[in-house]
């Protein structure tokens, strides 16, 4: 067993989960080879896509995975950058629009 | 920048990138062995039909990726005596078709057009792959759209992205700059015009260490792209993968990314696009006259498998080049990787 939890390596082995149940993984595989294919959005949106929610979920394989792909689909580092912002932002702002959800206790607490 | 050649890098030497490719073969099987998995090893040319002549290594540009090693500093030319050569050939071999001219900047060759009009006077379809930027670089040539044109030339040329940033960066500084302005050029007299007939096809290739993406979608993005900023029509978008020699090799030698590339073109080995390599339906000729069997080869001084009378534009003997075995090589996995790769963009 590794003394890691994160291993480079595995990015490959995504596949070896079907090993342990073959239809849910197979079904899986068949989703997202759809779900990435040029349709009403374009394989290279997607891309950019899911570059961003690889940072607001904080996979690290995905991030590896879809910073190639992007990069290979013919986005550049500033329009990459500005994917992760976004996720960022969405992040930053859904722990700050919370804070209306404080205001609203505090206003009814106070004097 | 100048080429490995004139920096004395080891990577000049063909043996020696030989030798880089041929380690670690546990980690990177044989190509050989792949091809005999689906039982393609020895691999045999299908016949003989495109006749691609690399007229010299001088270039006005110095690519990154360049697999030729070509550059300014590049004087090897092919003299008149080994064209005529080429051209006795053509005319006692009619099934030799399609003549594809290189380098280099096949133009800077002094003879080029005296060649190219000797060429279409034996009614061949001619290929010129030209760089973009010769069209710009000396007005001794801004009138070579013209004289595409008279011979109905097909004009294949590079531009790895519709982005100035990434053309710079693999082609050099101003280097998208100009190639926009001689594609302009070239749709002037009618290159890459609809109706007109006369074919003007771009070459993508990654600009870094990773494969092409599919290329039917990357073409949609070109023509959209190229039309709506800078009003340019072409015909067809060639995907070309780049393969690990020459300058590409010393760029993923040097980044780090060598085994990783090596790993994803065999990893991406497609069984179909080996069927469909090009090497199989082309002979590769150099400056000197000698005959590989494909401009990859060709870089790497592996001349074609027939004796050793018959491996010279003088000797051309095209059934002993029909029953030849091609030479193959851990290089190879380039053209055979994801949807394949060739001089006229993917295979399958």
């Amino acid at each position: 067993m590794a003394n890691h939890y994160y291993d480079a390596a595995d990015l490959k082995k995504f596949g070896n989960v079907s090993d342990f149940q073959k239809e849910l993984g197979d079904k899986f595989f068949d989703w997202y080879g759809e779900v990435f294919k040029d349709s009403a959005l374009t394989a290279k949106e997607k891309s950019l896509i899911a570059l961003a929610v690889a940072h607001a979920v904080q996979c690290p394989y995905c991030i590896d995975a879809y910073s190639s792909d992007a990069f290979e689909k013919g986005w550049d580092e500033a329009q990459m950058m500005e994917a992760v912002h976004v996720a960022s932002a969405i992040r930053g702002g859904a722990s700050l629009v919370h804070g209306v959800q404080m205001m609203n206790k505090v206003k009814k607490l106070g004097m | 920048m100048k080429s490995l050649k004139a920096l004395a890098n080891k990577l000049a030497d063909s043996e020696y990138q030989l030798e880089v490719l041929q380690r670690e073969p546990e980690r990177f099987p044989a190509f050989k062995d792949k091809l005999d998995t689906i039982g393609l090893n020895p691999l045999k040319p299908t016949g003989v039909e495109v006749f691609q002549i690399n007229i010299g290594k001088m270039c006005n540009q110095v690519c990154k990726h360049c697999h030729v090693d070509a550059g300014p500093d590049r004087k090897e030319i092919m003299t008149t005596e080994t064209m005529q050569q080429c051209l006795d050939v053509l005319k006692a071999n009619p099934s030799l078709q399609t003549v594809d001219l290189t380098g280099g900047a096949p133009e800077m060759n002094p003879h080029f057009r005296w060649f190219v009009d000797e060429i279409k006077k034996l009614d061949r379809h001619v290929i010129v792959r030209c760089n973009l930027t010769i069209i710009r670089a000396n007005k001794k040539y801004y009138d070579l759209p013209d004289y595409y044109k008279k011979h109905n030339i097909e004009v294949v040329s590079s531009l790895p992205s519709y982005t100035q940033d990434r053309t710079d960066r693999q082609r050099g500084d101003g280097v998208f700059e100009d190639s926009i302005k001689a594609l302009q050029m070239l749709n002037d007299v009618g290159y890459g015009k609809e109706g007109t007939g006369l074919m003007l096809n771009l070459v993508y290739n990654p600009a870094g260490a990773f494969l092409p993406p599919d290329g039917e979608s990357l073409e949609r993005e070109y023509k959209v792209a190229l039309k709506k900023d800078f009003n340019i029509e072409f015909n067809d978008l060639f995907v070309i993968t780049n393969l690990p020699i020459s300058r590409y090799l010393d760029y993923l030698l040097v980044s780090g990314n060598y085994e990783d590339y090596m790993e994803k073109l065999i990893d991406g080995f497609n069984p179909q696009a080996a069927q469909n390599v090009m090497c199989r339906n082309t002979i590769s000729i150099d400056w000197e006259g000698y005959l590989y069997d494909c401009d990859f080869n060709q870089m790497l001084n592996l001349k074609v498998a027939c004796d050793k009378s018959k491996q010279h534009i003088s000797d051309f003997d095209v059934e002993a080049l029909n029953n030849r075995e091609i030479i193959i090589d851990q290089h190879c996995y380039g053209c055979t990787a994801g949807a394949g790769s060739s001089c006229g963009g993917q295979t399958t």
